[in-house]
């Protein structure tokens, strides 16, 4: 959750220097989400987001460089710097993306998990997703398919509290988002998201449902951004006191409490903790600003499949 | 040789590749309790079982959604989209996603998906139901766009789709189904992307594909019973877009001639002309030639829906203004 914090500041000041180019939404404040679900997951377990996604790619341990020099569209990035930071990925650690297109992820989520029905296989698929891709359509057909179809897969909204910057009481009927999947009969549970523990608790119960054949089960993860949608975001639906509010729960601070108090790390530790991280974000963007644009080759690469 | 029809054709081309290999599956309206609206896929329910031949809601949006998540997956799904009209309902999916997960994530991921939909005018099924929209859909680079004119290459072409790893739209024509053709015997594939004439001449070049090659082929046995030989070329394929057998034959013939079913606006035919333009223009004897359907949305109507669907004489017309 340090680490990510850290990167997303780094990538906060990058963008405004300009060596990061078009959108950018960082996960400030949502960390716990994204960690403890990934915390959850077992080796043969999938995930896959929306835009929103440094995080889950920092969470299934990615490396911070490739990541970075992905945001600054270079060759040694994780999608060769053809993706930038909405399209995040490492297949080979069972993240697939970082996607743009709001909702759209989630029939390919779907699409996954019938793949691992298909072959019979114990994996089962966590698809994240912000509250506004709960009014789309792609939301009600992908729930439906995967309750008639009996999907591995766990449906976990993250609910930051806005769609961008419309609060979710003037975009969707309704404000509990787990009220949705009532309609589908998908067993769901609301889980406070600012606790990386009760987080990774409800992510489990909710993989090891999926996991026996009782098909989707849904999550509603209560959170909160701190920073704006995207870095162009000028903030005007909301006041300072608000998110002073829910800093105060932050989950980093939290979960050090829950260490200091449960002695399971000295402050001494912690802030050890702190120092290394600080020199791994760091040494993300030297290494992502040091790598090499990708080649006017590239251009070309990656249409189509050759072969 | 033996005759099969296109809807015989596709059919066996899924049977066999289905036969043959265990990753493929089926995933579609009404495809198998039903055995499909057009029954190209009548029996597969029973032989293959409902795991393989999936029955869906209809939701064009998760059909088309689901299928390309199992293809990054590593299954093999087809996808049959009832009429390429509903394709638009799914076109995100498609155009956006399909088209792009292997380049946007630098090759990290393979969308090999066959997503099948006739189209296609002429059954009174009124303006939304009748379109012939190819064009919009081969705008996108990472895509196959497929669209077969005879039982030979529809099965040879579903085959090879089968066999690669890029995700096609395979556009069968729904009055294509009863045609009859030779289709070889055993296992066989069509090249994707590739071109072919379909009957040799040296007067006039004519540009065609799916059903229009069925009125192109009518058109051309009666210009020669007239002497004019035109050499019917069928694209086949709409991207991959494989021109140099049209360069070749019109730098021979020095005329074309270019028939679509779908509107003429931006369509196969701007585009196939436009590209003869800037690769023979020293070979051009006579402005290329459209024949396209008049830009009207489909109407019921029988004899007015038929009036505004291309036929051989339009084609005959085209031709006699530039040879």
């Amino acid at each position: 959750m340090v680490l990510i914090r850290r990167l997303e500041e780094k990538s906060a000041e990058l963008y405004q220097q300009g060596k990061i180019g078009g959108f950018l939404h960082l996960y400030i404040g949502q960390e716990a989400v994204g960690v403890g679900a990934v915390a959850a997951m077992k080796p043969q377990d999938h995930i896959i987001t929306a835009y929103r996604d440094h995080g889950i790619a920092i969470a299934v341990g990615m490396d911070a460089g490739v990541m970075m020099a992905e945001l600054l569209g270079k060759q040694t990035g994780c999608s060769k710097g053809k993706g930038g930071s909405m399209h995040l990925a490492d297949v080979s650690k069972h993240f697939w993306g970082g996607h743009a297109i709001v909702g759209a992820h989630l029939p390919l989520a779907a699409g996954l998990a019938l793949s691992f029905q298909y072959n019979h296989a114990d994996s089962v698929i966590i698809c994240m997703m912000g509250d506004g891709a709960t009014n789309i359509g792609y939301f009600h057909e992908s729930l439906n398919l995967s309750k008639v179809w009996k999907l591995p897969v766990v449906w976990m909204v993250e609910n930051n509290q806005y769609g961008m910057g419309t609060a979710i009481e003037r975009a969707s009927a309704v404000s509990e988002i787990r009220q949705k999947a009532e309609g589908y009969q998908i067993p769901n549970a609301r889980v406070d998201g600012m606790n990386v523990l009760a987080m990774k608790e409800a992510v489990g119960k909710a993989l090891e449902h999926a996991r026996c054949g009782e098909g989707p089960y849904f999550l509603e993860a209560i959170t909160y951004r701190y920073r704006g949608h995207s870095m162009g975001d000028p903030e005007r639906y909301r006041k300072p006191d608000e998110i002073k509010k829910w800093q105060e729960d932050d989950p980093i601070g939290q979960y050090n409490e829950h260490l200091a108090k449960n002695k399971i790390a000295a402050d001494s530790e912690l802030d050890a903790i702190e120092s290394e991280v600080e020199a791994e974000a760091d040494a993300a963007v030297k290494f992502a600003e040091e790598s090499p644009n990708p080649s006017p080759e590239a251009l070309w690469e990656h249409v189509y499949v050759s072969g | 040789m033996p005759q099969l029809t296109y809807r015989e054709a596709i059919s066996q081309a899924l049977w066999e590749e289905m036969e043959a290999n265990p990753k493929i599956f089926l995933m579609g309206e009404e495809i198998g309790m039903w055995g499909g609206t057009y029954a190209v896929t009548r029996g597969f329910y029973d032989h293959f079982g409902p795991e393989r031949v999936k029955d869906t809601p209809i939701a064009e949006m998760v059909i088309a959604g689901a299928a390309i998540g199992a293809a990054m997956g590593g299954a093999r799904p087809v996808a049959e989209i009832m009429t390429i009209n509903f394709a638009f309902v799914a076109f995100d999916m498609i155009v956006n996603h399909a088209a792009k997960l292997h380049y946007m994530f630098g090759g990290q991921m393979k969308v090999p998906v066959v997503i099948r939909a006739p189209g296609g005018g002429g059954r009174q099924l009124g303006a939304t139901h009748s379109q012939t929209p190819d064009v919009i859909f081969a705008h996108f680079p990472g895509l196959y766009v497929l669209a077969p004119g005879t039982p030979r290459d529809a099965k040879g072409m579903l085959k090879a789709a089968l066999r690669q790893d890029n995700p096609v739209l395979f556009i069968e024509h729904a009055t294509l189904y009863q045609a009859r053709g030779e289709v070889p015997a055993g296992d066989y594939t069509v090249p994707l992307g590739k071109s072919e004439v379909k009957r040799p001449g040296k007067d006039v070049t004519i540009v065609t594909y799916s059903k229009m090659l069925q009125i192109s082929m009518e058109a051309a046995s009666q210009l020669a019973a007239e002497g004019i030989e035109a050499e019917v070329i069928d694209l086949r394929s709409l991207r991959p877009l494989d021109l140099d057998p049209v360069f070749e034959s019109f730098k021979k013939t020095n005329r074309a001639v270019i028939v679509e079913e779908g509107w003429k606006s931006f369509g196969v035919g701007a585009e196939v002309a436009a590209r003869t333009y800037e690769e023979c223009f020293d070979y051009l004897d006579a402005p290329i030639k459209r024949v396209a359907q008049i830009e009207v949305p489909l109407p019921y109507n029988r004899e007015l829906e038929q009036s505004a669907l291309p036929k051989a004489a339009d084609v005959i017309r085209a031709v006699k203004e530039v040879v």
